[in-house]
């Protein structure tokens, strides 16, 4: 035991490279893990909080009638407590709190519980994004839609809803990086994701700011990537909307251009 | 008689937009609204689309109350089109794509017969040969274009335009006017609320001129505009003659 001590090197970086070198497969067994969780999760978040954000928006006009109007003030109210009390407890506490009152549930995998939890909070999060998201589009969109004759489905999911995640995605990719982190919070209940190996790895030798270093290294990777990548993503999204020379005073003596004729 | 608006009451909060707005409609009948802002003239507009709900008064269309059937109103917009001062196309779709949407979800047309009238309608407002662009590349004029080509697709029975050229450059304004005066000489049913008077003159057969929430004076062209009988009326139409 002795000797193994004695040959991990004092200074940092050696000290990061004897133990990347030495237990490379349980920090990427640790990253894949919280990789799983964060992507699933993220995913899941985003279709519930896709479902919480519409239902919060849902819109009312004085003639419909009034079973519609108690029904969806009633959704309102049930969404709002979902969101404001995942919002405004941490996830660790969520993490305890849900692993072990749905113990039987999650007796087989502690991975499927991170992604659980993961998914539930992130959900909250995702409806208030969907839901400024939809809020922060210009309200002729809507009343146009209505005034061809769309219904309030149609005009959410071909009008409304394709622009509010055009504009939310950069809020939306910013929940995974934030996920990427925060799985961190549920070595709690045990999962094991990069945090949780890296303090069995630390433990192992009781290096703790050389193991930390690596594992935020490996943090620091993990997000930088998925950073740029969200951002070449964007950039891409962009381009769609211009797909052509755009100009906002185009004469109107072009050739192609044609105008209905002055009345004689 | 298309439509009968009878007296007409709307409030935002305690304040009455319309106070008894009373107002026939024939068909192929083109009116034109005019009067100072805050007169109530959109919000007229607004609610024969039933984009504003209304606290009196009762709308006809075709003799049948628009509040009647709930159900059936979504039905009852897509017959009347409403084109707006902000256009309000649909910027996640295609030019081709603003014209066909309302044809394929709401009345349920084939995709290719949605297409084949969307190309005819943008040829007639000029603009077949935008039909793949995004509607980001437009022009605001040209916007405005697709805006009536979009409501025309819907084949409507009443045409509402709302102030369609008051957030257009100068320059394109004229484009926008020539669309509407084709669609008047189709004798299509239209109500344009307008600070365009020449325009006015040019297109209606009735003008109405409205002012702090009701309908002060109503004629033809040559009525209103030359022999208004008011001097609210007069005072309004010489600061444009001025300008």
């Amino acid at each position: 035991m002795f000797t193994l001590l004695t040959k991990i090197p004092d200074d940092l970086f050696g000290a990061a490279y004897y133990i990347v070198q030495r237990y490379a497969p349980l920090f990427l067994f640790g990253a894949r893990n919280t990789l799983i969780i964060a992507l699933s999760g993220t995913v899941i978040g985003l279709i519930i909080g896709l479902g919480v954000g519409i239902l919060r928006s849902l819109p009312v006009y004085p003639y419909d009638s009034k079973l519609k109007k108690y029904t969806i003030k009633a959704i309102k109210i049930a969404t709002s407590f979902y969101v404001e009390i995942f919002r405004g407890t941490p996830m660790m506490v969520q993490a305890i709190f849900i692993y072990y009152a749905f113990l039987p549930l999650f007796r087989n995998s502690k991975l499927f519980a991170g992604v659980v939890i993961v998914s539930i909070n992130t959900g909250a999060y995702m409806a208030e994004i969907v839901r400024a998201g939809i809020q922060s589009l210009d309200k002729g969109q809507n009343e146009a839609a209505r005034s061809i004759g769309m219904n309030n489905i149609q005009t959410m999911l071909f009008i409304i809803l394709p622009q509010a995640i055009k504009n939310a995605f950069p809020a939306i990719g910013n929940e995974f990086v934030v996920n990427i982190k925060d799985t961190s919070v549920l070595n709690v209940i045990g999962v094991t994701e990069l945090y949780f190996q890296s303090i069995s790895v630390a433990g192992i030798n009781y290096r703790y700011s050389d193991t930390f270093f690596v594992t935020a290294l490996i943090y620091l990777v993990l997000t930088y990537s998925t950073t740029m990548l969200l951002k070449y993503i964007e950039g891409k999204m962009n381009l769609t909307g211009f797909d052509g020379p755009s100009s906002s005073t185009t004469p109107l003596n072009i050739g192609h251009y044609k105008v209905e004729e002055e009345p004689k | 008689m298309i439509i009968t608006i009878e007296h007409l009451v709307k409030r935002f909060n305690k304040h009455e937009v319309l106070k008894d707005v009373s107002l026939g409609v024939n068909q192929g009948e083109v009116i034109s609204i005019i009067g100072s802002s805050g007169s109530g003239k959109s919000t007229l507009l607004r609610c024969v689309n039933l984009l504003e709900t209304y606290e009196g008064g009762t709308i006809r269309f075709q003799g049948k109350d628009i509040l009647e059937s709930i159900k059936g109103i979504n039905t009852y917009r897509a017959q009347v089109g409403m084109i707006f001062q902000s256009f309000n196309l649909f910027s996640n779709l295609t030019v081709l794509d603003n014209c066909v949407i309302g044809q394929t979800k709401v009345l349920k047309k084939s995709r290719a017969d949605a297409e084949k009238l969307a190309y005819e309608t943008l040829e007639k407002v000029g603009l077949s040969d935008f039909a793949n662009r995004s509607v980001m590349t437009l022009s605001g004029g040209q916007k405005q274009r697709v805006a009536i080509a979009r409501t025309l697709c819907m084949e409507p029975k009443v045409l509402l335009f709302d102030e369609p050229t008051s957030a257009l450059d100068p320059e394109m304004v004229g484009e926008v006017l020539n669309v509407i005066k084709s669609l008047a000489k189709e004798h299509r049913t239209m109500i344009i609320v307008t600070h365009e008077m020449s325009f006015a003159k040019e297109v209606s057969d009735r003008v109405l001129f409205m002012d702090q929430g009701i309908i002060l004076e109503e004629g033809s062209p040559d009525q209103i505009f030359n022999h208004p009988t008011k001097p609210r009326t007069r005072e309004f139409l010489s600061r444009f003659r001025e300008s």
